[in-house]
């Protein structure tokens, strides 16, 4: 029996190897972003002034649906070849394989998404303050819909109504989520200091980080039996 | 010692004839307390001196706001006690205190608008305790729709004890809201350890309509978890001789 | 206080009694509602224990 790390870095890497295999899964969240963002322009008719305003909440927004969009398929190939039955049988803690994947899934689509966002943020001058703050939240945010978003993955992996179910149980655990990372961009765009709206984020990470595997793999565990 | 008597009302047969007995007594309660409370807060209160006759939504506002937070925590612990306990009356308590908890959170969001228009001047904003409250209201439809997505109707109960569990985060969000922001939304006025900040003739028909409340939440919920534990029973021979004596 | 003061309430007529309108339907709602369920479900299982009595 291997060690609890090695079964983590092999989960891991089996992941990331999967998806870079298949382009399109690690392209497509940041194709629909871009696309999603060139929406906005066409809704409100090149109004400049009214999507300065609300740029940052575009990015953020639009972050928020491109990795939810992705988070749906993390556990469906698995559960749908017997793997996920594999893992739970493997005797190493479910928590920690789905702590795995879920790492695995951050890297692929939350760290690319990070990185087109602020450079979309920069190429639609965003003001640099709010830029920061924009950089701060989603590095502390996106971990967080990631971790929330595969318990409610888990919960519903393969059946019929499948997306739309999903995105009804996912949406309103991610609001506050939102709500604090718009009020840190808010306040330092007035150039208010943003450590509250920080610690807020900061502790919801810790917390999913903690408990967020430990419900993924009880959801796991009732799904399958 | 104590749990005894509790393990013998877990078996789904006692718990229908316990439902059966219990309701009336909570529905003739309910009725005579809304009775007292809709004299007390219609009649006996005295007019708001700022708000005027508006401020009597209040009586149903707060009341629906306390069910609306008290279901949803009630709905994750009876889902936790059928998730680790693996008891059965426990997952049927939780799904059918859902449809409640929904109807009581869309109640005091409406009324909380219909308040908010001629207080406020307008129907809705965005300020925190508002919004908390229509997250919770998401949550209970998340919740339902989780429910009748499983054909299984223990997974179901589980899957939807891990969201409820998981929702909870948003109660102490709720409740503290008004306490961590600076919002439209009136502060705290009814503490649990401080005098209330409310004029006593304001207050005791305020009370009574919560209690009003709760007893009509006790009532529904014997009656829909007795009917849901009929289905879930349905090939028992308590069941068949309960319909063949009824029929 | 005259009823038609009552009904007025202060000028706050229509809140008030949309407020303790909505009130009411909604928990008339449940309370039919949850009725209606129980007899279906009476219904559903009697015709289901006949069906297989009927089979035996």
């Amino acid at each position: 029996m291997h060690t609890h790390w090695h079964a983590f870095t092999v989960i891991f890497s089996r992941d990331i190897i999967l998806v870079s295999r298949c382009r399109a899964e690690l392209v497509n969240p940041l194709v629909f972003f871009v696309v999603v963002i060139a929406l906005f322009p066409f809704a409100f008719g090149s109004d400049a002034e009214l999507l300065k305003r609300i740029t940052a909440g575009m990015i953020w927004i639009t972050a928020l649906l491109a990795s939810t969009l992705s988070l749906e398929g993390i556990f469906r190939s698995d559960y749908e070849d017997g793997s996920t039955e594999q893992m739970v049988l493997s005797g190493y803690p479910l928590t920690l394989l789905v702590a795995a994947k879920v790492s695995a899934h951050w890297c692929l689509t939350g760290l690319p998404l990070i990185i087109i966002a602020m450079l979309t943020g920069f190429i639609l001058s965003l003001p640099t303050q709010a830029l920061q703050a924009l950089f701060l939240t989603l590095l502390l945010g996106t971990p967080v819909l990631s971790l929330i978003g595969a318990i409610a993955v888990a919960l519903t992996v393969g059946l019929r109504s499948g997306g739309m179910l999903l995105s009804l149980l996912i949406l309103p655990l991610y609001m506050p989520i939102l709500i604090f990372s718009m009020l840190a961009v808010e306040n330092a765009s007035a150039g208010l200091p943003i450590d509250a709206e920080l610690y807020f984020l900061a502790g919801m990470l810790v917390l999913s980080i903690t408990l967020g595997p430990i419900a993924t793999a009880a959801s796991l565990r009732i799904r399958l039996s | 010692m104590i749990l005894k008597p509790l393990y013998r009302f877990a078996s789904p047969q006692n718990f229908y004839h316990l439902s059966v007995l219990l309701t009336p007594w909570f529905a003739w309660a309910t009725v005579l307390l809304m009775l007292i409370g809709l004299y007390g807060g219609l009649v006996f209160a005295p007019a708001d001196y700022q708000q005027g006759d508006s401020f009597r939504i209040i009586y149903i506002h707060v009341p629906s706001a306390w069910m609306s937070l008290f279901i949803y925590v009630l709905m994750a612990v009876f889902g936790g006690i059928g998730l680790i306990w693996h008891v059965k009356i426990a997952d049927v308590l939780a799904k059918s205190c859902a449809p409640l908890g929904l109807s009581f959170t869309f109640l005091a969001l409406a009324t909380g608008s219909i308040w908010g228009k001629p207080m406020w001047g307008t129907w809705w904003v965005w300020d925190a305790r508002l919004t908390s409250e229509l997250i919770l209201l998401f949550l209970y439809l998340g919740y339902m729709a989780l429910q009748s997505a499983f054909d299984d109707r223990r997974v179901a109960a589980r899957a939807g004890a891990i969201l409820a569990l998981v929702g909870m985060v948003n109660i102490p969000i709720i409740h503290y809201s008004v306490e961590w922001w600076s919002t439209l939304h009136q502060g705290p006025t009814v503490s649990k350890f401080d005098a209330p900040s409310i004029h006593i003739n304001m207050l005791i028909p305020l009370l009574i309509m919560a209690l009003a409340f709760k007893t009509y939440f006790a009532s529904v919920l014997l009656l829909r978890a007795r009917t849901e534990i009929l289905e879930y029973e349905c090939n028992s021979n308590w069941v068949r001789e309960l319909l063949n004596e009824s029929d | 206080m005259s009823f038609q003061e009552f009904l007025h309430m202060g000028g706050y007529g229509s809140y008030v009694w949309a407020s303790y309108g909505l009130c009411a339907v909604v928990l008339i709602f449940n309370v039919v509602e949850s009725l209606s369920r129980q007899r279906k479900v009476f219904r559903e299982l009697n015709k289901r224990i006949r069906r297989l009595e009927s089979n035996k």
